[in-house]
């Protein structure tokens, strides 16, 4: 990514006016949003209100019924889907580690794709940067790491080819709180540390104020509000993100926020 | 990626050609010599396997090569045999000539029906009805004694007043054919509660334990008077004359005159009282087959009698599984090595092709539920039945029942080929596609490593049912395992069955155990356990 580095004065992800239909049903309703290089964005919203949806079609794994949906300025629907996503780092709920790869093989994926020099050095850098030693875990498989383990080796994968751009889709969702708190704060220092724009999708309002710069509020395939963290605090725009902030009944935001259900699938 | 499908394929073709070079070794018919052995077969019960084995010793007295291709499943099976040339000679009844197979109404003397059936063998296939041996063995319906006194009964018509409490064991046979159980309903109006489909084996057993109510026996049977049953007179005169007779193929006919001179020399030799004797000799007195036949042969003059008669000491007769099983070893040793042919190559070739079938059907999803419906649909076939449609395209012996078998194991093989590939992992298959891999890549990293313990189940299930469905193919001639399974069922020879039975169910045991450890060789690294 670096030999075709992105024009710096575009937007390193955009969408605009998109909107995306499953049969009759529209899940994005003329939706806009824009990233800046190095900006790390959180979409938040419950199942159903599109988030993921719109997440997906920044790497091509869906495309738009209507409206822009552009890369490095670059309209997807011009760019060769393999080659786009080759070029994302991607991480999803459950890992999704090739469970027969050892730790190492699975990291070195993407630069191995892409053919690049040296991928396992990349996969050992990557790996060291999200807490697990090479030497000590690079020959594991999956099944043989904790839960939260294995979030890591996944973003060491989605990071290992030093992509300018990675998607997150609720990398936290099957964790336990407390390996959930850990891997929050990981991120957050390593996504501001390699300076990488990031957009991720949580139903968890806590974390994406934990880890984004700015958070986008979905709610039925539109926006409810995008906003930087402290304005987005100081004045929630709508009820509902009012409602988000401060759930009914409570005073100040200890607990976890009751689980939403997960999106309808996607794929 | 190339390289890798590269070396697939040489694997693949290498696969095949081992596989038809195995066909080969178990087909030996295709490779040997010209002047081929008359091919002397029988249908699957005790009667026609003992008037086979004297046709057969009869023809090797006069010098001839002979083999044997004894219990053949059905007259389906052994006629349509004789049509294509895969056998020479086989004991048939003309009775069942005119019924069952030219599907005429049961009707006339013994003397029409022999010059009916002569008259449109010859003029329709080629084939030719020698003169026959001197008895009729017709159907005999036979009922409990306890149940003829309670009911009455002496003749069908009485039975037919009584039926509908019956419950019938007829033979597979009888139950389709217009000489049968149909024709007795149109004729007697005779209606069973429920009817089985019985082999003769079992099936006075299966009466006297009060299992079933009535069953279609043979009036030549040995073993009707063995039993406390009563035969019902055919009042109506409904069953047809069956005399028993050599029924000879074209190609004997034309080339072989010599031999059909010997066979003829049969005509008029046996009647009525003297083939139940003999029938009792076997089913009865579990004699062997061979001594039989050949006391048979040799008081009536035919063949020369060994100076001593070998009478089989009572220790033999009386000996445990054990040292009949030791006795045989060499045999049982053939016909394992056999079965095992046959069970390697159908399954090798099956899994040859039902796993590309199923790679392939993943990229059309579409069309992929119902082609392997479609494949499953075969599995619903009765192995007798499939063998049995096989024979007009490829006659009998090895190469139906490969093909029989190979049909048998596609489905388990592509079931489970289609669902471990469509069902890996979704996960690993979503972040893979996600990171850019394309579908050729996720197919082989990914779908088919996961997918392999999956496939490896559904080879194993294949190979077991193979195993069993193997000794069927004795049906139509390929040997096996099945051989003595039929045999022993036709001459109710208990220690017969079992040394074929056992050593089939060992080998199922075996061939699964080994397919379970090779399993676990192929399962990718990080899925042993158990998913």
């Amino acid at each position: 990514m670096r030999d075709q580095a992105l024009p710096t004065d575009e937007p390193a992800l955009s969408a605009k006016d998109v909107v995306k239909r499953f049969g009759s049903v529209p899940v994005l309703d003329r939706v806009t949003l824009s990233l800046e290089r190095g900006d790390i964005v959180a979409l938040v919203g419950e199942s159903g209100s599109g988030k993921t949806t719109l997440l997906r079609l920044f790497n091509r794994m869906i495309s738009a019924d209507g409206g822009e949906v552009c890369v490095g300025g670059r309209s997807v629907n011009t760019l060769n889907p393999v080659q786009l996503r080759r070029s994302i780092g991607y991480v999803q709920q459950e890992g999704g580690l090739i469970p027969h790869w050892t730790v190492l093989r699975n990291a070195a994926l993407v630069p191995r794709l892409r053919r690049m020099a040296s991928p396992e050095e990349l996969a050992s850098m990557a790996l060291q940067l999200v807490g697990l030693p090479p030497e000590k875990f690079g020959n594991r498989r999956p099944r043989e790491l904790s839960g939260g383990q294995r979030q890591r080796v996944a973003l060491a994968r989605a990071l290992a080819a030093e992509p300018e751009i990675i998607l997150l889709d609720e990398p936290f969702r099957a964790l336990d709180a407390i390996t959930r708190a850990d891997l929050v704060a990981a991120v957050q220092g390593l996504l501001r540390e390699i300076g990488v724009t990031a957009l991720l999708v949580t139903h968890d309002i806590r974390t994406a104020l934990d880890i984004a710069d700015r958070v986008a509020v979905l709610k039925g395939g539109k926006f409810e509000q995008i906003a930087p963290v402290a304005e987005l605090r100081s004045s929630p725009a709508t009820p509902y993100v009012q409602q988000l902030l401060h759930p009914t009944g409570e005073a100040s935001a200890r607990d976890e926020p009751p689980p939403l259900e997960e999106e309808a699938s996607t794929t | 990626m190339t390289r890798f499908l590269k070396l697939t394929r040489i694997r693949y073709a290498g696969l095949v050609v081992l596989c038809l070079g195995l066909a080969l070794t178990v087909c030996p018919r295709a490779v040997r010599a010209q002047r081929a052995p008359i091919v002397v077969a029988s249908k699957p019960f005790g009667e026609s396997f003992l008037l086979a084995e004297m046709f057969a010793q009869l023809l090797e007295s006069r010098g001839f090569e002979v083999e044997r291709r004894f219990g053949l499943g059905a007259t389906e099976i052994a006629f349509q045999a004789l049509l294509t040339g895969a056998i020479d000679v086989y004991p048939e009844y003309t009775g069942t000539g005119l019924v069952a197979v030219l599907d005429r109404s049961p009707e006339g003397t013994a003397g029409d029906v022999f010059r009916t059936v002569s008259r449109e063998f010859r003029e329709r296939w080629g084939a030719h009805w020698l003169p026959p041996l001197g008895f009729e063995n017709t159907y005999a319906i036979a009922v409990r004694r306890e149940s003829a006194e309670a009911d009455e009964l002496a003749t069908l018509s009485d039975l037919a007043r009584v039926s509908d409490r019956y419950i019938g064991g007829f033979s597979p046979d009888f139950i389709g054919r217009s000489d049968g159980l149909p024709g007795l309903r149109a004729a007697y109006g005779l209606r069973v509660q429920a009817e089985r489909s019985l082999l003769q084996a079992v099936k006075y057993e299966a009466l006297d334990r009060g299992e079933v109510d009535v069953v279609d026996g043979y009036s030549t049977d040995g073993r009707i008077d063995r039993y406390d049953f009563v035969v019902l007179r055919d009042d109506r005169e409904f069953f047809p004359p069956y005399e028993a007779s050599p029924l000879v193929g074209r190609s004997l006919w034309d080339t072989r005159p010599d031999a059909v001179r010997a066979l003829t020399e049969l005509a008029g030799t046996l009647d009525e009282e003297a083939m139940r004797a003999l029938n009792r000799r076997i089913e009865v007195d579990e004699e062997e087959l061979e001594t039989v036949a050949r006391d048979a042969l040799t008081d009536m003059g035919l063949v020369a009698g060994p100076a001593i008669r070998i009478v089989r000491d009572d220790e033999e007769r009386a000996g445990s599984l054990g040292t009949y099983l030791v006795a045989r070893r060499s045999e049982i040793l053939d016909l394992t090595i056999r079965h095992i042919l046959l069970v390697i190559v159908s399954l090798v070739s099956a899994t040859l092709v039902a796993i590309p079938l199923g790679l392939i059907l993943e990229r059309t999803r579409r069309s992929a539920e119902a082609i392997i419906r479609a494949v499953g649909l075969l599995q619903t076939i009765p192995s007798i039945a499939l063998l049995a449609f096989m024979i007009p395209l490829l006659g009998i012996g090895v190469v139906p029942a490969l093909v029989a078998l190979f049909l048998y194991s596609l489905f388990p093989i592509l079931r489970n080929t289609y669902t471990g590939i469509t069902d890996a992992d979704p996960a690993a298959v979503d972040s893979a596609r996600s990171l850019g891999m394309t579908e050729a890549q996720i197919l082989q990293f990914i779908r088919f490593p996961l997918a392999v313990p999956v496939i490896m189940a559904g080879v194993r299930t294949a190979a077991v049912i193979t195993v069993g469905t193997a000794t069927l193919a004795a049906f139509i001639g390929a040997g096996g395992l099945g051989d003595p399974i039929v045999a022993g069922l036709a001459l109710s020879d208990s220690r017969m069955i079992l040394s074929g039975a056992i050593p089939a169910a060992i080998l199922a045991f075996l061939v699964d155990g080994a397919l379970g450890i090779l399993q676990r060789i192929v399962t990718p690294t990080g899925l042993e356990i158990p998913r």
